[in-house]
């Protein structure tokens, strides 16, 4: 929890400034549909957290995300009772892309920036091919009730959000969390003191593509089918995990204040939208952001003596 | 206090982003405003905008067209004929396409109708088309290619205007080339052929608006990007008749074309607005997306504007929206084969073909939905009396 705290003081107040902007927000109803939008943007961002945390990058959840929603259009078409089949297909689909991305990073020692930034060209080169641009067939109700509908006035996406958000935290409470944490820290001594490194690793981008297939889902149902649905979403994701305080290179950093650097990102583009402020800005901004907090961790470091590192994982 | 530095980094960020940022809808270019502008919201006239252009397409929209009513992709509108018997020549030919891209629904839909176009008339014998992938500089390299390969007439759809034209002007020395969609900065193309243009689409639109929202009512205006030629005559279009009526433009937001940024702008403005009363598009790919941002709010939908394009069909059929969808006929993709066979029979065709450009109203609706159709089809293909349709559009037998 304290370290989650810079990143809730901000969003605190960038809520506040939405609330002022626009009182509705305040409102049950408004603030659950500020939520229902952020959720696939966080789910992403605490499956990145994983990958982040371990010591890579998973550039390839953004075009996962596009091909899941095309693929799902294309075999659902429209067809209530294949639902649940395509959802269950989409879940394996997103884990094997993890798996790829896992095995190809420790076994074939491929940095992970390479590989997951050719799995996005392969992704989308592949969901180009198959849908010669434009994307076939459509979504059932049933599918898209996970990103319009809700139980009663809670939206599903948000419900999900929070078992998605609860089952991340107990599992870097777990021990796979503190080997995570141990192996993004120092890889080596990890491995000399028993932890099986590479096993971690893949397990960690099977997380980042499970929450790929999660958001697609939830991101699917919200707007329907498009080759867009995707796009970008790697990099808010990143955005949103170093927004956070998670160090870009591993070892330190908390899963809840991840997905705080994500609603922070959602409440910051909400914001930028009510003060009339060009949607464009919205990658200036992420770039800002990126530059200005790794810039931030990499000038405080020479100061930092050796004990503060041994303690960041010891808590999550 | 590592992580507060980084927040007040990120803070400070913000702080500048935020100053150095003016309102979306501020063109670079200071154009003279229209005398209402300030008080209807639309912004500054786009440079884009020629007022004899858009005079020309708003009065075309009235004009009978010459040719036969059933077939409008062979229709022209005030057509000035000019004679090709230079290019006259026997049969059978070798056709060539220069194609800008086939990267979205519509370009598909045309390019599928095109080549089934091809597979009607007996005297093509070879037809080679070559896909630029929305390169410029492939499809320069492209058109090159296709002189080489001995066609008898080059068909081009231009990537971009300005920088297509010296290829194109290159071309036309050897072969009699046929511009169809976008157009070039040259005459020398036997001839253009385009539907009546995006002036036309965006004042259809606007207009409906205009009369459907009550006095005083506000309109947001959602485009998918600026800078493109096609698109902004859309939308200057658009805001020369909301200037002139007594509408109230709360917005005019870029989409990206994308459904979930849709969705997302449209709540946003209703959450602020309380209600929206009109939402005006220059592209109807994400309009069923703006129609479940009110659905989702809970709230009736306001007049809208879409495209003929089958998911919103269906749901304007499905909910009965107060709508209207301007269109640009993916028919033209047609014109362009049964024009290159005139040329080279020596038959007379416009030097600039004015295509007809239909709107679907709530009159016509049930003559242009066709329920078994995919989401993203284009409704004024001109397609469903060629061969293989409707499954290689996508659709199924019914």
């Amino acid at each position: 929890m304290k370290r989650a705290l810079p990143i809730l003081a901000v969003l605190v107040v960038l809520l506040a400034a939405i609330a002022v902007a626009n009182p509705y927000f305040l409102e049950p109803a408004g603030f659950l549909a500020f939520l229902k939008r952020a959720a696939p943007l966080v789910i992403l961002a605490a499956g990145q957290y994983f990958v982040v945390v371990s010591g890579e990058f998973d550039l390839s959840v953004g075009s996962l995300v596009t091909a899941e929603v095309v693929i799902a259009a294309r075999l659902i078409d429209g067809d209530e009772s294949v639902t649940w089949p395509v959802l269950a297909l989409l879940i394996v689909a997103g884990l094997l892309v993890g798996l790829v991305n896992g095995v190809l990073t420790t076994k074939l020692r491929v940095p992970s920036f390479i590989v997951t930034l050719g799995m996005l060209l392969v992704l989308s080169g592949a969901v180009f091919l198959w849908t010669g641009g434009a994307p076939r067939g459509a979504l059932s109700e049933g599918f898209r009730a996970f990103g319009r509908g809700g139980l009663g006035p809670l939206p599903w996406s948000v419900l999900i959000l929070l078992a998605v958000g609860a089952a991340a935290i107990w599992l870097m409470r777990a021990d796979f969390g503190k080997t995570l944490m141990a192996t993004g820290d120092n890889e080596r001594a990890a491995a000399l003191s028993g932890v099986r490194v590479d096993r971690v690793k893949i397990f960690a981008f099977m997380l980042s593509g499970l929450s790929a297939a999660v958001a697609a889902i939830l991101l699917g149902g919200f707007a329907g089918v498009s080759a867009q649905a995707g796009q970008g979403l790697e990099f808010s994701a990143i955005t949103a995990v170093v927004l956070g305080g998670v160090v870009l290179g591993g070892g330190r950093g908390s899963v809840l204040a991840a997905m705080a650097g994500a609603v922070t990102l959602e409440a910051l583009f909400t914001l930028l939208n009510l003060y009339g402020i060009s949607g464009a800005l919205e990658s200036t901004v992420q770039g800002v952001i990126i530059i200005a907090a790794v810039a931030a961790g990499a000038i405080r470091l020479p100061r930092k003596s050796t004990p503060r590192r041994g303690d960041a994982h010891a808590a999550p | 206090m590592p992580r507060l530095e980084a927040a007040i980094a990120v803070s400070a960020a913000l702080v500048l982003a935020g100053c150095t940022t003016d309102k979306p809808t501020d063109t670079t270019q200071p154009a003279p405003p229209a005398t209402s502008a300030e008080s209807s919201g639309t912004g500054a006239q786009s440079k884009f905008f020629v007022q004899a252009d858009f005079d020309a397409q708003l009065a075309m929209r009235s004009q009978t067209p010459q040719g036969p009513a059933a077939k409008p992709w062979e229709q022209a509108i005030d057509p000035k004929m000019i004679d090709t018997a230079q290019y006259k020549k026997d049969g059978p030919y070798h056709l060539c396409f220069s194609n800008a891209a086939v990267n979205n629904p519509w370009r598909q839909v045309g390019w599928k109708t095109m080549q089934a176009e091809v597979g009607l008339h007996e005297e093509i014998e070879k037809f080679t088309a070559l896909d630029a992938e929305g390169k410029d500089d492939k499809q320069i390299s492209d058109i090159a290619e296709l002189q080489a390969k001995g066609c008898d007439a080059l068909i081009v759809s231009p990537n971009t205007t300005a920088t297509l034209t010296p290829a194109v002007t290159a071309a036309c020395g050897k072969v009699p080339v046929i511009v169809f969609d976008r157009g070039v900065e040259t005459d020398c193309p036997v001839t253009f052929i385009k539907p009546i243009g995006g002036y036309a689409f965006g004042a259809d639109a606007a207009e409906f608006l205009a009369e459907k929202v009550p006095a005083g009512g506000k309109v947001l205006a959602l485009r998918i990007l600026p800078g493109v030629d096609v698109l902004e005559t859309r939308w200057s279009a658009a805001k020369v008749i909301f200037d002139k009526s007594s509408l109230q433009v709360v917005g005019v937001e870029f989409t990206d074309g994308d459904a979930a940024k849709t969705k997302s702008i449209v709540s946003d403005y209703i959450q602020r607005h309380g209600t929206i009363d009109g939402v005006w598009m220059d592209a109807g790919a994400t309009a069923v997306a703006a129609v479940e941002a009110f659905e989702d709010a809970g709230l009736p939908v306001p007049p809208i504007n879409g495209e003929d394009q089958q998911d919103f069909l269906q749901k304007w059929k499905d909910t009965g929206l107060t709508a209207v969808a301007p269109t640009y006929p993916t028919y033209q993709w047609r014109t362009p084969i049964i024009a290159a066979l005139k040329i080279l029979k020596g038959e007379e065709v416009p030097e600039t073909w004015n295509l007809p450009q239909p709107k679907v109203t709530s009159d016509n609706l049930p003559a242009y939905l066709k329920p078994n159709m995919p989401p993203l089809h284009y409704a004024l293909c001109g397609c469903e009396d060629l061969p293989g349709f409707p499954e290689a559009w996508g659709g199924k037998k019914s």
